[in-house]
Order: structure tokens, then C-alpha cells, then sequence
């Protein structure tokens, strides 16, 4: 995983609340066996007018023009601003991956979906909640301004405006470890394995039903 | 000792380790796998160098991908069927307690194959690629989807990285109405508290209407709990669930069942237990649900109407509405049964097991099709089910009443098959989301239970099943 550890990136702003797993990446191309690659497809219902189809070139397609992301002042983008309950619906990790290689690595909002949440931490992506209020203050300055970037500082817990006004957010700090240091759970979790066998030793003896 | 809750309760049994901040190492029991979200596990896995932990945890089918007929041509689709012979393989190499592939007379949706089989046992920790995965806890269980990293994770140390949930008691007292299930009693837990309003908790769910209910109806109910926004959701045990589990293929036997059962009784939240929050419905108060939106809050009784967004002050609200509104080609204040529809899908997670069927089919019986209908799918959840389906004869039913009766899987629910709605046409489904474009392109769903899908079919037009 790439770690995490500031960013001074373009803002783009999705105003519209629920967005689900299906919208972030629709199902047809949930068929790859792949990782990567998905960012072409990101919002692909939303993003282009006709039904995308895996392994089409995404270059010749029809754009639709109204919607926001397709704008010339949000190309670039690496922080999406977000409406509530965000990457609500399916557990697919599809939906952290898209949004990772279309190139955002910030999202902010005021609430997310708990997989969705979860799966983004594991994917290098940051997802920070603020307050509703604070979350429509930032709505209102980057409609309002072309070109407007935040600052996000992970270690300092801070996102700077450009009024400069630092807004600071929470983070799990196991969490914020990983993400800093771009560390695989995996391997952080196999330090216990003594643990985990000792543990998986006793319930066998007491509940050997659920070894069979 | 102090009262406890069931999650509480699962949740303590299963620490291996904790992190000062709260962070817990779980252990995970049964590791449930299809093709979707396990491939890039697998890879993972293998890129890393690590061999799976526990194989006798991993029991696997094929269902998002599979066609519903025609199973003698195979998998027309060459990604879908990629996608299938890539868990064929990982199964293969790696090896897992039971595998249904394709065409297994055992294969099904892996919501519904686990319980079946007995895989998904009281007290376990369950956990599959697939938000649906809370399911599960109809068995006085903590299941709940994980991503494909987490699939990675579980594979690699049969453990999860957790915090604790907070905990939710949805209670449902009194006797449903004729004509009202389990499906409309969950449509009304999120008509009442949002899609978001079980995120962070542990969702039980309890009450004298919960408890009347069957495994089925159990089931019905939690697989639904992800919609409310919780990862879990959970039904206590008690003679119900030990009475399904009995002499099924992997439910253990003789004495080693007596001392399950044994453990298993205690699976319910203390008398006296303290939730987070509760809330609290009347089961004479839900009637039959159906959507009209684009999010399963989006909800109303059939005997509704469509909502004004004209009528709403908060803008956000408003605006959703209208957008819903305009997605789902509805007008304001239409009556919910002057909406007609263009197909009826009776399948997936939610609504696929016999009674489901059998609900289905008490309605379809001596009626046919409204001609307006275009197609009417009936899938059944797993090989197991369309077996029993047919030996009670409701297949018959289904095909006199011009409806389709497929084989088993996913099918119209993700429409990740060929099974899917053409941009524009409106379905009565059974299954748990209508986001857009979720069966098909363009396609508009609304959520219903299985009788009121039957209902849909033979009258053309959402119908209040208790008047049919
Ligand atoms: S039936 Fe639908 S919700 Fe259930 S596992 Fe399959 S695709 Fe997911």
C-alpha cells in the first residue's frame, strides 16, 4: 500500500447524498479479476452517456456534459467532497479501487458507509468525516472558486482552507499508523500468530463443532 | 455477572488480541467465498508468498456470474466465465471445507447455501466478500461482509482487525397482519430509521414478531440489516434456530450436538441487557411495503401514494426525492397501486428459500400473468431449494401462471448474468436494493416481498396482496 502522508490537491465536489457502491463502480465491471485499472469506469453511469461495457475504450465515449467531474476546472482532482453515507450498498472493495485510480486519495464528508469506510483505509484512500456544517462550507468555496485546493495533513490531523483556516479531523490511530506508513494488516497481524494459534487451540477443545 | 447482549456476547468470545485503541484481532469461524471479490484475494495471497490459515473455515460456490438457464451451453459470458474458472482454480489449489461450483446440485447463493448446509452455526464469527453476509446472523451469529482486502486477511490469518460496534435493539412486537412478512417488517425498520441509521451498530433484532417468525423470515430480516446501514444484524437463539439445524450436512451429530445446543441456549441477549439505542415497531401497524425510490428508505405502504418533494423544506431531501423521482419515471402523489410493471423478479438473498417460494406460489395459484407483463422470473436460491421446490409441485404453479422458473443464483438481483431489465422497464423485485441501474441500465426496481411480486404479476400493477 502507498503510504499516506500530506496532500495539496485539487478539490471536486459531488453534491448529492447516498452515493452507493453501484454508482461508484457498476457491476459489469466487477468481472475483472484484476485490481487496477478501474478508474476509467469510476461513476460510470453518471459520467458517460451511453452503458460502458469492460474492456471498451473509455477515450471515444460520449461524456455527459452535466455531470460535475466531467467539468475542465475539476480535472485533476485528488479530493472529493461527499454527501452523507457515502459508498453505501455492497462490501465491493471495486469502489475504493476505482476511486484510487481515477486519481482522488482524499474523500471528505460528513458521514460514510462502515465497509466502504473500512475498505478505503486498506486502499491507501483517506476518508475523513467532518461536521455537516463544516462539509457545507467547503461545498459553497469550491463551487465558488476555480482551482480550489485543500491541504491535507495526515500526521498534523489538520485540512487547511485556502483562507487558511485548519479544520482538524479524527482518525483512528491504528488506522492513521498504517495509513502513515503504508503497512499491509496483513503483516502487522501475523506478529500475533502465536496468539491467534493459542486462541484457535482453545476453541477447538471447547467447541470442536465448529472445526469439523 | 452484568446482563449481556448477544453481540456483546459474540463479540468477547472471539478476541485474540486487542490494541490499546480499541482495535481488536477477532477470529473468524466460517469463511464464506464466490468468484466476485475473491480473486484478488487469492492473488494476493499467492503475490505475498502466504498460505491460507484454516481451509476447513472456507466453504465457496459460484453465483453472481451464473446464468439461470440454458446450463447445458455453460457460461456464454468469456469475463463472467473467467471470473468463475479463476475461483474454480483458487478453490482447487488451496482447497476449502466445501466447494458447490456451477452446475453442483448443492450450488445457490452463498447467503442461502451456508445456512442449508449447516455451515452457519450459532455463536460462529461469519464473514464473506459480500455485504449480504449479515444474513447469517439470523443464527444468533456475528456475520458481517468484509472488502477484498479483508477476504486477503481472513485467508492469510483467520482473523479480522475490528473495533467494537455499538449496539441496536429493533423491536417488533405483536402479530403481523394476513398477507404481511418478514419483508415488509424490514422495509418498515428502514422506512423509519434511514439507510444510515443502523451505521456504527450491531443491529438485533427481537420482539414477539421476530420470535413467531420462521428461519426464512429470520433471514429475510437481516440479510436487509446492511440496508439500514448496519453490518450486522442478529436474531437470538432459541427452539427455532436449533430445530432448522437439525441433521443438516454439516450441523454437528450426536453427542457433539447435545453440547452445542447446550452452548447455543445461551446465545441471546441477557434479560436486563443495556442497548446503545432501541426502537421499537408494532407488527399491527406495518401492511405491505413497496418502494418507489432509488434507495430502500424510499419506502412506503401499498395503500400510499408517491411522494411530493413539493411537500419537503430540507433541500437535500427535496432534491433526492426529486431525483429519485425522475430516475424512477413516477409522478407526485401517484397511488402505489396505479403503478404498473413491466417484469416481476422472485429471487435473490432476500427472497429465494421454499417459503419464500411458497408464498409466491399460494398467490400465482390459478391465476396467470397479466398479459402487460413482460417476463416474470422465479429463481430459486440454491439447487437444495429449486429440489424441494419441486417436489411440493410449485414449479407447476409457476409455469401454469406463464411465470419462468430458472436455476439457481444471483441473477436479476445484480443482473451481473444475462438476466436483467431493459433501460426504462419497471420491476417488481424481491430482492434488497433499487439503486439505479442495479438490475440492469435504466432499469427501475421496487422493492417488494414474494407475495406482492406474485401479485404484481397476475394483476399487472402493484396490488395489495390481503385484497386479492
Ligand atoms: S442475491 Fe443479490 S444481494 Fe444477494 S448475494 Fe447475490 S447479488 Fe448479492
Amino acid at each position: 500500500m502507498n503510504p499516506f502522508t500530506q496532500l495539496d490537491g485539487l478539490v471536486a465536489p459531488l453534491d448529492r447524498a447516498n452515493v452507493d457502491t453501484d454508482a461508484i463502480i457498476p457491476k459489469q465491471f466487477l468481472k475483472s479479476i484484476k485490481r487496477s485499472g478501474f478508474g476509467p469506469n469510476a461513476f460510470d453511469e453518471w459520467r458517460y452517456l451511453d452503458v460502458g461495457q469492460p474492456g471498451q475504450d473509455n477515450s471515444t465515449r460520449p461524456l455527459n456534459p452535466d455531470f460535475v467531474l466531467n467539468q475542465t476546472r475539476y480535472q485533476g482532482a485528488q479530493i472529493l467532497l461527499t454527501r452523507d453515507n457515502f459508498g453505501c450498498g455492497s462490501s465491493r472493495e471495486h469502489a475504493p479501487w476505482a476511486l484510487e485510480d481515477y486519481g482522488f486519495r482524499v474523500l471528505i464528508g460528513p458521514s460514510f458507509a462502515d465497509i466502504f469506510f473500512n475498505n478505503s483505509f486498506k486502499n491507501g484512500l483517506l476518508p475523513i468525516k467532518l461536521d455537516a456544517a463544516e462539509v457545507d462550507e467547503l461545498f459553497r468555496q469550491c463551487e465558488a472558486s476555480v482551482g480550489y485546493r485543500l491541504k491535507v495533513d495526515l500526521a498534523a490531523q489538520t485540512i487547511t482552507r485556502p483562507d487558511g483556516r485548519s479544520i482538524a479531523f479524527d482518525i483512528d490511530p491504528f488506522r492513521k499508523e498504517c495509513l502513515l506508513n503504508g503497512w499491509d494488516d496483513i503483516g502487522l497481524t501475523l506478529r500475533h500468530a502465536d496468539k491467534i494459534r493459542a486462541f484457535e487451540d482453545r476453541r477447538r477443545a471447547e467447541h470442536p463443532y465448529y472445526f469439523a | 455477572m452484568q446482563a449481556q447482549t448477544l453481540y456483546e456476547k459474540l463479540w468477547s468470545s472471539h478476541v485474540v488480541h486487542q490494541e490499546a485503541d480499541g482495535t481488536a484481532l477477532i477470529y473468524i469461524d466460517r469463511h464464506l467465498v464466490h468468484e466476485v471479490t475473491s480473486p484478488q484475494a487469492f492473488e494476493g495471497l499467492k503475490l505475498a508468498g502466504r498460505k491460507p490459515w484454516r481451509i476447513g473455515s472456507i466453504v465457496a460456490t459460484a453465483d453472481h456470474n451464473t446464468p439461470t438457464d440454458h446450463w447445458d451451453l455453460g457460461i456464454q459470458d468469456p469475463v463472467s466465465r473467467q471470473q468463475v474458472e479463476t475461483l474454480d482454480a483458487n478453490i482447487r489449489e488451496v482447497g476449502s471445507l466445501a466447494y458447490f461450483p456451477f452446475k453442483d446440485a448443492r450450488q445457490g447463493i452463498v447467503h442461502v447455501i451456508g445456512p442449508e448446509n449447516g455451515a452457519t452455526l450459532p455463536g460462529m464469527t461469519v464473514v464473506c466478500g459480500d455485504s449480504h453476509t449479515s444474513t447469517h446472523g439470523a443464527f444468533g451469529c456475528l456475520a458481517h461482509g468484509i472488502g477484498t482486502s479483508e477476504v486477503e486477511h481472513v485467508l492469510a490469518t483467520q482473523c479480522l482487525l475490528q473495533k467494537k460496534s455499538k449496539t441496536m435493539l429493533v423491536r417488533v412486537d405483536g402479530q403481523l397482519g394476513r398477507g404481511v412478512t418478514a419483508k415488509d417488517v424490514v422495509l418498515a425498520i428502514i422506512g423509519r430509521i434511514g439507510t444510515a441509521g443502523g451505521t456504527g451498530y450491531a443491529m438485533e433484532f427481537g420482539g414477539s414478531a421476530i420470535r413467531a417468525l420462521s428461519m426464512e423470515g429470520r433471514m429475510t430480516i437481516c440479510n436487509m440489516a446492511i440496508e439500514a446501514g448496519a453490518r450486522a444484524g442478529m436474531v437470538g437463539v432459541d427452539e427455532t434456530t436449533i430445530e432448522y439445524l437439525k441433521d443438516r450436512p454439516f450441523s454437528p451429530k450426536g453427542e457433539q450436538w447435545e453440547q452445542a445446543v447446550d452452548y447455543w441456549r445461551s446465545l441471546h441477549s441477557d434479560e436486563g441487557a443495556e442497548f446503545d439505542k432501541v426502537v421499537e415497531l408494532k407488527a399491527e401497524d406495518i401492511l405491505p411495503q413497496v418502494t418507489w425510490g432509488t434507495s430502500p428508505e424510499m419506502v412506503t405502504t401499498v395503500d400510499g401514494r408517491v411522494p411530493d418533494p413539493a411537500a419537503v423544506t430540507d433541500p437535500v431531501r427535496r432534491e433526492g426525492i426529486e431525483r429519485a423521482l425522475k430516475y424512477m419515471g413516477l409522478a407526485a402523489n401517484t397511488p402505489i397501486t396505479d403503478i404498473p410493471v413491466d417484469q416481476v423478479f422472485i429471487g435473490s438473498c432476500t427472497n429465494s428459500r421454499i417459503e419464500d417460494l411458497r408464498e409466491a406460489a399460494a398467490v400465482a395459484k390459478g391465476r396467470t400473468k397479466a398479459a402487460s407483463v413482460k417476463r416474470v422470473l422465479v429463481v430459486p436460491g440454491s439447487g437444495l431449494v429449486k429440489r424441494q421446490a419441486e417436489a411440493e409441485g410449485l414449479h407447476e404453479v409457476f409455469l401454469a401462471a406463464g411465470f419462468e422458473w430458472r436455476e439457481p443464483g444471483c441473477s436479476m438481483c445484480l443482473a451481473m448474468n444475462a438476466d436483467r431489465l431493459e433501460p426504462g422497464e419497471r420491476c417488481a423485485s424481491t430482492s434488497n436494493r433499487n439503486f439505479e441501474g442495479r438490475q440492469g441500465a435504466g432499469g427501475r426496481t421496487h422493492l417488494v416481498s414474494p407475495a406482492m411480486a406474485a401479485a404484481a404479476a397476475v394483476t399487472g400493477r402493484f396490488t395489495d396482496v390481503r385484497a386479492l
